[in-house]
């Protein structure tokens, strides 16, 4: 993608609506473009994280390794972030992400947007505030998720 | 729009009368779920019913509960009810045999705002075997299409095993105007489709929420989440109605039983506007 594409990519992504044209611009630096193939895994539970992503097009399963199988607890496709423990110091990957279909995605090195947020602390207000409504959105779905709400001693019978 | 309940006529005969009705199949939907078809006698009224409504039914010498109907309101000569089983009774149910006789009373309860929504798009959002008291809404709205415009189908489920109607719900996704959606709360390596909660389905909903009507079925839990999350998207309440679940017994508002708040739900419900019932949705029981 040539620079002009990429910055239109971030300023059209949900997870950057609204963000500041300077911000934007700085941001387009740090950008490039990733592609991966259908079963192709773009991290694994362990993995140190590195690399983090907004989705343009595709979809991506996070899993997580159960005995003897993994079992999908999310999926992810365009419009959606991927990798947000990149934003924290010393994390690791949680989960496996695998593509269910070929994924197009805008890379960033995390450690160089915690960087530049540490640098200047607007920016970062902007950045960690848009994370933590995303963190925030995951949670509240993992949770009625866990509520198992389906299960028959969930509901009355029908 | 109205917030009233669509009081639907009564049983001709006593309510508490079950008629007998022979089944004539049981199709096993689910590992769990099965489809029930009863043949009703000929012009009985206990076969007119109304989308959304639900009926009692008597496995003779065990027990009575309500199910909600789930076949087509068009077809007069048959009803169609989608059990889960996970009890005494339902077990009894499902393990009926075609020419085994079960007792059946009702119609009973409010239905669905078919006739409210006519002119606007349909957004059915269903949890678990709550899409069984949507299909005959989905059926009503496919067999009057040009009544409506968009038909959204929402459907989350446990996992993929626990999918209802599959071939069903795939056919309806083809049809033009419809886009029909589903998710699992957990799935295996092999499944391509959703991960996720129901709501999470919203964003790929193309609709104008001010012309849009909702229809939503599933745990309480599911609906609460799902009534919230379109009224933040626009929806007005009054254009969102839900399906309650309480414990029914006399199904034509005497016994108390299923009381929510100023409510009998088998007689004022099962189906209720957003605003009607949104004060009790948060109370654990009443």
């Amino acid at each position: 993608m040539a620079p002009a594409e990429i910055r239109n990519a971030l300023a059209s992504h949900p997870f950057l609506e609204g963000l500041p044209e300077k911000y934007l611009d700085l941001l387009s630096k740090l950008a490039f473009e990733v592609s991966f193939g259908q079963d192709e895994i773009i991290f694994r539970e362990g993995d140190p994280s590195s690399l983090f992503y907004l989705i343009l097009s595709g979809k991506v399963a996070l899993e997580i390794a159960s005995p003897g199988r993994h079992v999908i607890i999310q999926t992810l496709e365009a419009g959606d972030e991927l990798g947000w423990s990149s934003l924290l110091e010393n994390t690791s990957k949680q989960f496996r992400a695998r593509c269910l279909e070929p994924v197009r995605a805008l890379a960033f090195d995390g450690a160089r947007v915690v960087a530049l947020c540490e640098q200047d602390h607007e920016f970062g207000y902007h950045i960690m505030r848009r994370a933590l409504g995303l963190v925030a959105e995951r949670l509240r779905a993992t949770r009625i998720q866990v509520l198992d709400v389906y299960s028959p001693k969930g509901v009355r019978a029908q | 729009m109205s917030t009233a309940s669509h009081a639907a006529a009564p049983p001709a005969r006593p309510v508490m009368e079950p008629v007998p009705v022979q089944i004539r199949s049981v199709v096993k939907e689910t590992h769990d779920t099965f489809t029930l078809t009863v043949a009703p006698p000929p012009g009985d009224p206990v076969s007119a019913f109304e989308p959304g409504q639900f009926s009692m039914l008597y496995v003779f010498g065990v027990g009575e509960l309500p199910i909600s109907i789930s076949g087509d309101p068009a077809v007069r000569e048959s009803l169609t009810y989608t059990v889960r089983s996970v009890g005494q009774v339902t077990y009894q149910l499902v393990t009926r045999r075609p020419g085994d006789y079960i007792g059946i009373r009702g119609p009973f309860g409010t239905s669905w705002p078919l006739k409210e929504a006519r002119g606007k798009s349909v957004l059915i959002v269903a949890g678990g075997i709550g899409l069984a008291p949507l299909r005959p809404a989905i059926y009503s709205i496919l067999r009057h299409r040009g009544d409506y415009n968009r038909l959204v189908i929402l459907y989350g489920s446990r996992s993929p095993r626990d999918l209802l109607y599959r071939k069903e719900f795939a056919a309806w996704g083809l049809l033009p105007d419809t886009q029909a959606l589903c998710t699992v709360d957990y799935g295996g390596v092999s499944w391509r489709g959703y991960v996720g909660v129901v709501t999470t389905l919203f964003r790929h909903v193309r609709m104008q929420p001010q012309e849009t009507v909702a229809m939503i079925c599933g745990p309480e839990i599911m609906m609460r989440y799902a009534a919230r999350e379109l009224e933040a998207r626009g929806l007005p309440p009054a254009q969102i109605y839900l399906s309650m679940e309480r414990n029914m017994k006399c199904g034509a508002g005497f016994c108390g039983h299923c009381q929510l708040g100023p409510y009998f739900v088998c007689k004022h419900g099962p189906v209720f506007a957003y605003p009607e019932i949104k004060p009790y949705l948060d109370l654990y029981e009443l």
